[in-house]
C-alpha cells in the first residue's frame, strides 16, 4: 500500500505544481455548458429540462479531455517501465493513477456542476442531484477513460481515438447520471439512480484496474 | 526466429481455408439465391407489416450476426491474451470490419423499415440505440487495432477492448432499456407478434443461414489476406 | 395503403452495396497482397 500512497501523492503533487492543467479542464467545462443556452435560446423551461443532460455531457467531455495525458508522461519519461518492474501489483498503480485523476477532475466537476446548474434554473433538489450523481458517477468515468488512455498509449490520433473508445462505454453512467436529475424534475426520488450509479462505479472498480494493468503491460513490452 | 514461429500455425490455417473456401462460396451463393427467392417472391406479405416484412429478412439476420461477430471478437481476444494464439489476432483483425458492416446494414435496413411502419427513419428505441452503440464499439475496435505502427500492439490493445466491451454490452443494453422506458413508453412493435408464422420463419431462417455463410466466407478470405500481409511485413522487416 | 416498394428495394440495395462492397474490397486487398508477395519472390506455400 505504501507504493499506492506514494504514487497517488506524487501525481497530486505534480498537479499541485502545475494547477493550470486542472484549471483548463474546469474552464472548458464552464465554457462548454455556457455555449448551450447560447445555441438553444434563453427559454427557462427548456433549459431547466435539458440542464442535466448538458451538465453531464460537458462533464464527460471535460473528463475525457484531461485523460489523454494520464499515462502519457509516465510512458514517455520511463516512469511507466519502473511501475512495471515495481514489486507491488500494477493494478494498484493503475488504480492510484485513476484515483488521482478523479480527485483533480471528477471531484471539482461535481462541486462546480451545481453552480452551473443555477444558470439553467435547476431547483434545489435538482442541484443536489447533479452534484451527488457526478460525485458517485465520475469515478467510473475516470476508470473507463483510464483504460482508453492506457490502450491508446503511443497510438496515432491518440486523443480522438480515446474518445471513440471511451464514449460508448460511458453510456450507462451518462444515462443514470442525467436520468437522476430528470426524475427529480418530475418530483420523484433519485435514490435508485444513485444506487445504480454506485453499482456501475463499483463494477468498474472491480474489473477495470485489471484491464488497465493489462493494457499498460502490453504498452511497456 | 520469432516471426517464423508465429507463422507456423497460420500457415496451416491458410491451407485449410484455401481448401474449404471454394465450396463455402458456392454454398453461400446457393443459400443466398434460395433465401432471396423465398424472401422476395415466395413468402406472402405479413398481415400486420404488409410487404415491408421483406426488409426483416435482411434486418434480423444482420442483427443476429453482428452480435455474434462481437462475441467472436471477444473470444478471439481472450485466446490471444490467454494463449497468445497468433491466428486469433489475424482473425480478429479480419472479422471486425465484417461485423461492423453487418451492424451498419442492420441499422440502415431498420431505418428503411421504420419509415413506412413508424413514420420515421429513426426512433430512440432501446434496441436501435443498443445496435448503434454496438456499431460504435466495432468502430473503436477497428480504429484501435490499426492505430499502431507495430501491428501486434494494436492486436493486443484491441483484444483487451473487445473483452471489456463484451462485459459492458449487457450493462449498456440494460441501461438503454431503462432509459427508453423513461423517455417514451411502449409503441415498439415486436417482430411478427407473439409467434412467427412458418411462411415468415422459413425465409428468415434461410436468409440467416445464407448471411452466416457469407460472414464465414468473408472472415476466412480476409484472414488469409491478413496472414499474407503479416508475411509481407515480416519480409520487409528482414530487408 | 402507401407504396412501400421504394423502401424494400432500398433496403436490399443497401445490403447489396454493404455486403457486395465488403466482398469486393476483400478480394481486391487479397489480390494486391498476393501480387506484392510474389513480386518479392515469396510465393505462397
Amino acid at each position: 500500500m505504501t507504493g499506492f500512497g506514494a504514487l497517488l501523492a506524487r501525481d497530486l503533487r505534480l498537479v499541485w505544481r502545475r494547477p493550470g492543467d486542472v484549471m483548463v479542464v474546469l474552464a472548458f467545462f464552464v465554457v462548454a455548458t455556457v455555449l448551450f443556452p447560447l445555441g438553444i435560446g434563453p427559454e427557462t423551461n427548456l433549459l431547466a429540462r435539458i440542464a442535466a443532460g448538458i451538465l453531464w455531457c460537458a462533464a464527460l467531455f471535460a473528463a475525457l479531455l484531461s485523460l489523454e495525458r494520464l499515462f502519457a508522461a509516465d510512458y514517455e519519461d520511463g516512469a511507466l517501465d519502473l511501475l512495471l518492474l515495481a514489486p507491488w501489483p500494477l493494478e494498484l498503480a493503475a488504480l492510484a493513477k485513476c484515483l488521482a485523476h478523479w480527485i483533480v477532475t471528477g471531484l471539482p466537476l461535481a462541486l462546480l456542476a451545481p453552480l452551473m446548474g443555477l444558470l439553467f434554473g435547476l431547483s434545489g433538489d435538482g442541484l443536489l442531484a447533479v452534484g451527488l450523481t457526478l460525485l458517485v458517477g465520475t469515478p467510473a468515468l475516470s476508470l473507463i477513460g483510464g483504460l482508453a488512455a492506457a490502450l491508446t498509449l503511443g497510438a496515432r490520433r491518440g486523443g480522438a481515438l480515446l474518445a471513440l473508445l471511451a464514449l460508448p462505454l460511458c453510456v450507462p453512467t451518462l444515462i443514470f447520471g442525467a436520468g437522476a436529475v430528470e426524475v427529480v424534475a418530475i418530483g420523484e426520488g433519485f435514490l435508485t439512480h444513485l444506487a445504480i450509479l454506485g453499482a456501475l462505479a463499483l463494477l468498474s472498480l472491480a474489473t477495470l484496474p485489471w484491464a488497465i494493468a493489462a493494457a499498460l503491460r502490453q504498452a511497456g513490452e | 526466429m520469432a516471426s517464423l514461429h508465429v507463422l507456423a500455425n497460420p500457415a496451416r490455417f491458410r491451407r485449410f481455408s484455401q481448401r474449404v473456401l471454394p465450396a463455402l462460396s458456392v454454398a453461400t451463393a446457393l443459400a443466398l439465391a434460395v433465401g432471396l427467392w423465398l424472401a422476395l417472391v415466395e413468402s406472402p406479405p405479413d398481415y400486420q407489416q404488409g410487404e415491408t416484412v421483406r426488409i426483416m429478412f435482411l434486418h434480423v439476420p444482420s442483427a443476429w450476426l453482428s452480435m455474434m461477430g462481437y462475441a467472436l471478437l471477444a473470444a478471439l481476444g481472450a485466446s490471444l491474451l490467454v494463449w497468445r494464439h497468433p491466428l486469433a489476432a489475424l482473425m480478429a483483425r479480419a472479422a471486425a470490419p465484417v461485423g461492423a458492416v453487418f451492424a451498419a446494414v442492420c441499422l440502415l435496413t431498420g431505418a428503411l423499415w421504420g419509415r413506412p411502419m413508424w413514420g420515421t427513419y429513426w426512433v430512440w428505441d432501446a434496441r436501435l440505440t443498443s445496435m448503434l452503440l454496438l456499431f460504435f464499439l466495432y468502430l473503436g475496435h477497428i480504429a484501435l487495432s490499426r492505430a499502431y505502427d507495430d501491428s501486434e500492439r494494436g492486436d493486443r490493445a484491441a483484444a483487451i477492448l473487445a473483452l471489456v466491451g463484451v462485459i459492458n454490452l449487457p450493462v449498456i443494453k440494460f441501461s438503454v432499456d431503462w432509459w427508453n422506458t423513461l423517455h417514451q413508453p411502449a409503441s415498439v412493435m415486436k417482430l411478427g407478434g407473439p409467434s412467427i408464422d412458418p411462411s415468415i420463419l422459413t425465409p428468415l431462417l434461410v436468409m440467416a443461414l445464407a448471411l452466416l455463410l457469407l460472414f464465414v466466407v468473408l472472415v476466412l478470405l480476409r484472414t488469409e489476406t491478413e496472414i499474407d500481409r503479416r508475411r509481407l511485413e515480416a519480409a520487409e522487416m528482414a530487408l | 395503403m402507401v407504396n412501400h416498394t421504394p423502401f424494400i428495394v432500398g433496403a436490399y440495395i443497401v445490403a447489396l452495396v454493404g455486403f457486395g462492397g465488403l466482398a469486393i474490397a476483400s478480394l481486391v486487398a487479397r489480390r494486391r497482397i498476393r501480387r506484392e508477395l510474389s513480386a518479392r519472390g515469396l510465393e505462397r506455400r
